[in-house]
Order: C-alpha cells, then structure tokens, then sequence
C-alpha cells in the first residue's frame, strides 16, 4: 500500500444471515482525491459505507485507513462514535439525518462536540466559564459561521434546520460533517433530491473540500453527471462484488459497467449514459 | 330572502350532522351509564345484595351529554376551523409580548416575596415549599425527559435515595445537613448511573418500563432491608436544618435567642422555605448553563436524531449516563431537603403516584422549557390545593382541566425551544420541529 492512499478496503466482506451484500471487495481511496462508490440499486453500495464508518461490523475483511502523519488505523476494530472521533471519518446520511428541532448553527456546534468537551474540561471548567472554555467557544462559532458561509446559510443561521429548503438540508450536513474536521469525508449520495442547479451547486463546494481543505472524499452518487464530473477516480459494484475500478472515462466506457449498471441492454445502456452525461 | 337562502342550504347538512354526532355520543353515555349510574347495588343489612334501578339519573345523563355535544360542535362552529390564525390586534400581539417576558421576573420576586407578604399563613407557607419542591423535581426530571429524551418513570427512586441518605447519615453519625446535601446528591448520582448501565440499549416504551421497574425496586428494597431503613415503620427523628450550625429552636443557643428577637415556629418554616427556593433556583441555573455547553446540546442532538449523534463522534453511552447522573443528583438534593422538612420518612413517601406526577409536570410544562415546569408545578400542585373546596369532584374537574390543556396545547404550556446559541438573533423554534426523543 503506498502513502497516497487514505483509505485501503481488503477482502471487505458483510453478510446478514444468508444474504451476502458485500463480497470480497478491496479498493483504495486517494488523498485529496475524490473516490466514488456507484452501483445499480441494492449493489450494497450503503452497506460499504456502514461498514467503513463503523455502524456494521464487517463478517470480514480490513479496512486501513493511513493519516498523513503515516499513522495507520485498523478501522474494523473501532465502533460507531470513535470512528469519527478517533480515525476522522465523517459521513452524511442517505435520508437527511440532520437535528431538525435545532438551528443551523446549533446543529454545526454538535458537530464540535469533541473538540467543546476538551475546552469545557469535561463541563466543569465550562460551568465556571473558565475563559479558556469562552475562547474555543468562540472559535468553534467562527468555524461554524465559515461553513455556513461557504453553503451559502450564513443567513438562516439561527434558523431551525428542519425549516430549511431539502437542498440546504443536504448542504448544511454536508457543512456539519465538515465541522468534525475530517480526513476522510463519506457522502451517502449528497445530489439526490437536488435539481440540476443545485447539483452543480454541490459539485463545486465538494471539488473545493478537496483542494482547499485537502479532505478526501469517499462518494456514493447515482447523478451520472456529478460523479463524472468531480471523481478522480470510480468504483463500481454489483450485487456485492466489485465489477471495475478506474478513472472515470475508462468507466463510462466499460461495456460491463453499463451492461450492469443500466441493465442488459448495453446500446441502449450507453444512449442513455451519454444523455445523461 | 333570496341572500339567504344559500347560506341555510349550507347549514342544512351542518344540523343534520351535528344531530347525528349528539345521538352517537348519547348512545355511548347510555351503555357506558347504564351500569354505572342506572343500577344501584349495595350491601343489605344481613349481607345480601340488593339493587334499585335510577332511570331518572340515567335519563339526565344521557340528555345532558346529547345537549352537550350540540353545545360544543356549535362552539366549534362558532370559532372556526383549528388551527386559523385570529388576527389579533399589533398592540394586544406587543402586550403580549411584553408579558411573556416579564412573566418568569415577575414570579421570581413574587416567590421571593412570599414569605414576607403571607407570613401568618402557615398553611400558604408550608404550600409554597411544597410547589418549590416539586418545580425542583419537575427541572431535575426536565433533565433526562425534557433535554436528553430519555423517558423516566422512576425518577422517585431518586427522590428516595436523597432522603434516606440524609435520614441514615445524619441519624446514625449525625452529620450536619450542609455536609449531607452534596453527599445526598452524588449517592443520587451514582444510583442514577447505575440504573443508566442496563438502560442504555433500550428505548422508548421499553426504557420507560425498565425505570419503572427500577423505581419500585428502590421502594422495596426500603421496605424490606428492616435493620438498616427500618422498612415501612421509616426513619423517624430526622435532625432539621441549622443555619450554618445555628438550630432554629427556642433554646438559649437558638437563632432567635442569638438575633435578640422572640422565637416563633415560623421562623423555621420561613427558612425551609428560602433554602428549597435556593435549592431550586440552583437547579434551574445549572441546567441553563449545561444547555449551553456541548454536553447539553449533546443531550439536545441525542433527542433529535441518536444515529446522527454517533457519526459525529458524539459518545453516546457517556452522554446518556451523564443525562441520568445530573437529573438524579437534582432529585437527590430535592429528598435530603424533603428529609429534613418533614422530620420524618417512609417508603409511602416514594410510590409510583410521585413518579407519574413529576412527569406529569414536565409533560404538562413542555418539554425542556424551565418556565414551563416551574406553571406546570405551580398550576398542578397548587391547583390541586385550589379545588379542595369541590371534595369529592376535585379530582374529575382536576383530570378535566388537564384534558383540556393537553387538547389546546398538546406540547405543553411552553412548546417551543429557545435555541443556545445564536448569530445574530434568537428565534424560537417551533415545538412541531423539535423531536420528543425515542428513549
């Protein structure tokens, strides 16, 4: 494994009782890159995605992800809360997972939550008001408040965030992963639900996560047109197994991809990935 | 005519429908009636059983629920469909404003003025102290129900913890109550943390049942380790509370003799009173404090979305113990004061019946609102003294107003949240937003 890589899955396997979703998958993931997980619906795209951040435990297989400090974490041996704790792996949810009763603000402050508890020394500190506690406060605002600036909210801060138009809920859970400051960003499908404005909209903030920010990113997309345009590089599953893996043009090109990815019909297949491309 | 003739076209099936629902209600008065109120059984003179039929009531009964129902489906009429917005004035909307905010000072220096204006009644004094209890229970359980989601039916067993802690210590190494008041909280605590452990896989109908559970294991552990709680017979002889090691008695060393001024058993009550108004402004200030640092917003993202909570890396094991660990301190300190205000504890004290009305304060108040629980306490516990007068309907016009307050206001007094932080302006989030969290 060389030092490039962020993320290395080897011989990744999860199965439910009888039902294999992921079979024997390997891939690596870049830093700074962005890496995209696609496959026809039920290829067990999520199911990856769950196992990498934790909330399954892989039936087998190692996941290794590498800091650019050179320090290596054996992600199958963490669970759920220390992933993003400790290996900096941040994720958005298929289905909006957003604190609907809380303010935009509010929601990206959770997000700091580790950083806060560190500051506030356990709560006792902050219940003084130690003034070392008010600074990293004031400092996880600002970074709040950067956020909601590069989304485009900084004006519906102190707004609930279950009263934010769906596009925004996408983007401001998008904003609130990234406020966990993560090496590896993990986004369950961000352009569903968005029109093509928006999509575009959100090609361009996650193209500026990985060059300004230097975070990697780890996609599931089923929008041709965002996972051609931003990914470096593409991984393709179907029913569980990784069928190819590559830059994005030698995807699009890949008669197997198409063939399984649109179904059997592969001239067909391709019309309708290149209208859509 | 003709102008009317339409608007009568529009009432017509109107009548014929709020008949239709009068008869149905009646019809369900009738069976529900016809044993409860129609037959009249009692105990004969040698036991055996005898019964009279009371037709007349059953028939005023049914005639009234059949008038009723016209009455208030043409009430309803009357007022419009639910849920439109009455267009209120700008200057009443202002005044209400202003009085929304002035309602917690206003009660703030009224309670302080309490003792001061009704000194020479008892009665409204030893009311007072017990409203302030239960406003301090009500933000303890506000806590875990209210912030963090965790729904509590056992929150007595605290409540019993505190005040047994402080009965066995000061009566069997006769320490001081300053020095049982925190000792009384942490062993609270602690309880809390272990009645955490089991609990925190569980949710929602399941969590509520194990609480339950735990509460009723306190009280019978009470009941029947004898040699240390003296079981049903409690814990008698309970030292009161001294004024920084100055007792409140007639003696030569007593705070009257020492200030100069004729003792009078006021004086204790008064200061009973001031100590649970202390205690429980203590609780409401640190749990405002704690909503504003990360771990109160982690218990406020907990009751929203638990899943979303772990992928942020929130640990979600500690936050929910530290839920249950803080409410139970509060209730811990709310038992060693009942403890030393009551001279005298049994495990009668502590049943499930103070459990639900705690809740029922939370619930009644809105959920994590600290103004809400302080109404809801004073409108439950002192409403309930304020219909003494009507014996035996005091609980059916008592359960009544409660059904009517959870139909006009079904997220409590006080629904909406108040965020914890803020931009540029604080804006109330409505309650339909805020989640009641799943256990």
């Amino acid at each position: 494994m060389s030092e490039r890589d962020i993320l290395s899955v080897e011989g990744l396997s999860m199965r439910f009782g009888g039902i294999v979703a992921v079979n024997d998958l390997s891939f690596t993931a870049q830093r700074r890159k962005i890496t995209a997980l696609i496959g026809p619906n039920g290829a067990g795209k999520t199911t990856v995605f769950n196992c990498i951040t934790g909330f399954y435990k892989p039936t087998g297989g190692s996941m290794r992800l590498t800091h650019e400090n050179g320090q290596a974490i054996q992600l199958e041996r963490l669970n759920d809360f220390r992933i993003s704790k400790l290996a900096k792996v941040a994720r958005t949810f298929q289905n909006i997972r957003l604190f609907p009763g809380m303010t935009a603000l509010e929601n990206l402050m959770v997000a700091q939550h580790n950083a806060l508890m560190r500051a506030s020394g356990f709560t006792f500190l902050g219940l003084i008001g130690a003034p070392g506690y008010r600074a990293a406060e004031k400092h996880a605002i600002d970074l709040a408040r950067l956020w909601l600036d590069r989304i485009g909210l900084l004006e519906r801060a102190d707004d609930a965030a279950g009263n934010l138009p769906y596009g925004d809920q996408r983007r401001l859970e998008i904003a609130r992963a990234m406020c966990t400051e993560p090496a590896l960003l993990c986004l369950d499908e961000p352009a569903a639900g968005l029109n093509a404005r928006e999509s575009a909209a959100l090609s361009e903030l996650l193209l500026s996560i990985r060059d300004d920010h230097g975070t990697s990113i780890l996609l599931i997309e089923h929008d041709m047109s965002v996972v051609m345009e931003i990914s470096d590089h593409v991984v393709v599953l179907d029913y569980g197994v990784k069928i190819a893996d590559g830059s994005p043009q030698a995807i699009r090109d890949n008669p197997k991809v198409i063939a399984a990815y649109l179904g059997a019909d592969e001239e067909e297949a391709i019309a309708v990935m290149e209208s859509g491309s | 005519m003709a102008a009317l003739a339409p608007e009568q076209a529009s009432r017509a099936p109107g009548i014929a429908f709020i008949l239709k629902k009068a008869l149905i209600s009646a019809l369900v008065a009738l069976v529900l009636f016809s044993l409860m109120i129609g037959i009249r059984t009692e105990a004969g003179p040698t036991g055996q059983l005898i019964w009279w039929t009371r037709l007349g009531d059953l028939a005023a009964m049914v005639a009234a629920v059949f008038g009723g129902s016209i009455v208030v489906e043409l009430l309803r009429q009357w007022w419009g469909p639910v849920g439109t917005v009455r267009i209120v004035p700008p200057k009443v909307q202002s005044g209400l404003a202003v009085a929304r905010k002035l309602i917690a000072p206003v009660l703030l220096i009224f309670t302080f003025l309490v003792p001061v204006i009704f000194y020479e009644q008892r009665y409204i004094l030893d009311l007072g102290i017990l409203v302030l209890t239960y406003v301090m229970l009500g933000w303890g359980l506000n806590v875990v129900v209210g912030l963090a989601g965790l729904l509590d039916l056992g929150y007595v067993a605290f409540y019993a913890v505190g005040a047994y802690s402080y009965a066995l210590l000061a009566t069997n190494f006769g320490l001081s109550f300053w020095v049982c008041l925190p000792l009384a909280g942490i062993l609270a605590a602690f309880w809390g943390v272990l009645l955490g452990f089991p609990v925190l896989r569980l949710r929602g109908d399941y969590l509520a049942i194990v609480t339950l559970a735990f509460g009723e294991i306190i009280r019978l552990v009470i009941i029947n380790w004898q040699s240390l709680t003296g079981g049903p017979n409690g814990v008698t002889g309970i030292p009161r509370p001294t004024l920084f090691g100055i007792p409140l008695s007639p003696g030569d060393d007593g705070l009257a003799a020492k200030l100069g001024i004729e003792f009078s058993p006021t004086h204790r009550i008064v200061f009973l009173f001031y100590l649970i108004l202390a205690l429980a402004l203590l609780t409401n200030w640190v749990t405002i404090r704690l909503r504003r640092l990360p771990i109160g917003r982690a218990w406020e993202a907990l009751r929203e979305d638990e899943v979303a909570c772990r992928a942020l890396g929130i640990n979600t094991t500690t936050t929910k113990l530290t839920a249950f660990a803080t409410g139970a301190m509060f209730g811990g300190f709310a038992g060693a004061f009942f403890a030393t205000r009551q001279g005298f504890i049994s495990p009668e004290s502590f049943t499930f019946q103070e459990s639900a009305l705690v809740l029922a304060i939370v619930v009644l108040g809105g959920m994590g609102s600290q103004l809400g629980v302080a109404l809801a306490a004073l409108a439950m516990i002192g409403g309930f003294e304020l219909f003494r007068g009507l014996d035996q309907y005091r609980m059916l016009v008592f359960g009544m107003a409660m059904v009517l307050l959870m139909i006009w206001r079904p997220r409590g007094l006080i629904g909406h949240r108040a965020p914890t932080v803020f931009l540029r302006h604080a804006q109330a989030i409505s309650s339909d937003l805020v989640k009641e969290g799943h256990g």
